[in-house]
């Protein structure tokens, strides 16, 4: 296991050497904005997806950005498959044309303009132009992918560890293996109960041990913002929703649509149901609602606040004030990464609790009664 | 809300759901499933080498309780066997002891009655020499008389003055 892992290590930095030094330069002939404006620009740009792998990037002499970095395939739908390098782009200061299509990059997004790239704008500042479906491989995706292949990695690798050492795991697999009983123990066995618990295992330690590593990821110098993506809490918050209802038990459902049972009368029911089944159903769609934004929400804003941190540091420019921001930003580091964790355990906690109201059989009804208003 | 549709990318959405439904897949069956059941197989050893220790300390136990009983009545033989051994050594001593009592009852005895007879022996040589003596007192007073009847009584008071003295 260790040997596999050594691998993908050396692989992995092999592959960053090799291109990290692909750097490119692009005159800069932008009035030079104030130092304010670039921060927030900056911040604003890390918070978003990228199409290239960009290190960092820097102005030299001959006042040219050069940015360091790689590009990454950019894969378009636009009346058929498109298909070129994300360095055509030239970080958003030329025209694409492919097969006689324009495109251009605009604020991390791809649109289909003129051969001059004109794009329009409506009242609110918005561009108007059509968007092609944009398949790329982001930054996002390529962070997504070292991810898997990490977990992969790993896991697999702890799970040959049993089989080697006599059911004691080794190396990295010290450190993983209480964090996997302890979602057995504390996450998935009180919340889903006993004897349903084991079928959601695989799924929730998936995502604890996926957004856990991606969140940790975001904290890196690398500085991608994964986890603090729509687009994948929706994802990550849609698979809950589906494996809810999925397996949800005829209580479950007897429970959304039949609240109160038998505690009242059907005519009390015909006046109090056209409220209550409303508001039961919504509530389906609420619980992942709330696990998607609380996700995003937490990770966007500790990349805002650390960011704007770093930010002043060269906003002050006094040994004091920036030597405070840069302590402030070392302390906020540190409770990110503890966020970093609590975020995964608060996604892997609701889905367990979401699975248990879905695989509730009568008997356990009463028992998570209490759990709901404990929360 | 605006922002966030906004901001939502289908491709991003597309890739996250292709490639986490497979590392979900992937970790399943080749992370999970394995490393699940290694950890319950783990734990049910556990708890079997628990029990079997309970098991264990309980025979130990009962084997201990034997020893002890054992030793006891090994100490409780030795007891008795020492017990008997000094019993029989008081004894043969006391045995010894009458028996010399007995031995020297019997020899003074046998003194004493070696002296008795002794004493008989001599009392009767006394005896006899007494009447020897008698006799020849007598001849010689019967002698003496013979000659002169005063002097014959002299010489009787003398001779039974003499016979007192001894």
């Amino acid at each position: 296991m260790r040997i596999d892992f050594t691998k993908f290590l050396l692989v992995a930095a092999l592959l960053f050497c090799a291109s990290s030094f692909a750097k490119e330069a692009t005159a800069s002939d932008e009035p030079k904005k104030d130092l304010k404006t670039e921060i927030k620009e900056y911040v604003q740009h890390h918070l978003k997806d990228s199409h290239d792998f960009s290190l960092y990037s820097y102005t030299n002499e001959q006042h040219e950005h050069v940015y360091v970095g790689f590009p990454l395939p950019v894969i378009l739908w636009d009346n058929g498959l498109k298909v070129f390098s994300s360095s055509k782009f030239h970080h958003g200061e030329e025209i694409v044309e492919v097969d006689g299509s324009h495109y251009k990059l605009y604020h991390s997004k791809i649109y289909k303009t003129d051969a001059e790239g004109t794009i329009n704008y409506d009242e609110a500042h918005h561009p108007v132009n059509e968007k092609p479906i944009d398949f790329s491989i982001t930054k996002s995706v390529v962070m997504i992918f070292i991810t898997c292949l990490l977990m992969f990695f790993l896991f697999s690798g702890l799970a040959k560890s049993y089989a080697k050492n006599s059911g004691i795991p080794t190396g990295a697999g010290r450190f993983f293996e209480p964090i996997i009983l302890y979602i057995r123990d504390d996450i998935a066995r009180p919340n889903i109960g006993e004897e349903k618990y084991k079928k959601y295992m695989p799924y929730l330690l998936s995502i604890f041990f996926f957004i856990w590593f991606l969140n940790i990821f975001g904290l890196t110098p690398l500085g991608v913002n994964v986890t603090g993506n729509i687009a994948i809490t929706f994802a990550l918050a849609l698979l809950t929703f589906l494996f809810t209802n999925f397996t949800g038990t005829k209580d479950y459902w007897k429970h959304i649509f039949d609240p109160l049972g038998d505690t009242l009368p059907w005519y009390g029911k015909l006046l109090l149901y056209p409220i209550l089944i409303p508001i039961e159903v919504l509530g389906i769609f609420i619980k992942p609602f709330s696990l998607l934004i609380r996700l995003y929400a937490n990770m966007q804003a500790g990349h805002i606040v650390l960011m704007s941190l770093i930010g002043l540091m060269f906003i002050f420019k006094s040994w004091l004030g920036s030597s405070l921001s840069f302590g402030l930003a070392f302390a906020i580091s540190l409770i990110e990464i503890l966020v970093a964790l609590l975020q995964a355990y608060i996604f892997t906690m609701l889905s367990a609790l979401y699975f248990g109201f879905a695989s509730e059989s009568h008997a356990h009804a009463e028992e998570h009664e209490g759990e709901i208003q404990h929360l | 809300m605006e922002k966030l549709i906004e901001e939502f990318s289908f491709g991003l959405f597309f890739w996250q759901t292709l490639l986490f439904g497979l590392l979900l897949f992937l970790l399943w069956k080749f992370a999970w499933k394995p490393i699940l059941s290694a950890v319950n197989e783990r734990e049910d050893g556990i708890k079997d080498a628990l029990a079997a220790a309970e098991e264990a300390k309980k025979e130990m136990q009962n084997v201990t309780a034997d020893s002890e009983k054992l030793l006891k009545e090994a100490r409780a033989e030795r007891e008795a066997m020492m017990k008997d051994a000094r019993d029989m050594k008081n004894k043969i001593v006391e045995d010894a002891k009458d028996a010399a009592n007995v031995e020297a009852d019997k020899m003074i005895k046998q003194a004493q009655a070696t002296i008795e007879s002794e004493k008989k022996a001599a009392v009767a040589e006394i005896k006899s020499q007494v009447a020897n003596l008698s006799v020849e007192i007598a001849e010689k007073v019967i002698k003496e008389q013979l000659s002169n009847k005063d002097k014959q009584l002299k010489l009787v008071d003398e001779m039974l003055g003499d016979i007192k003295l001894n």
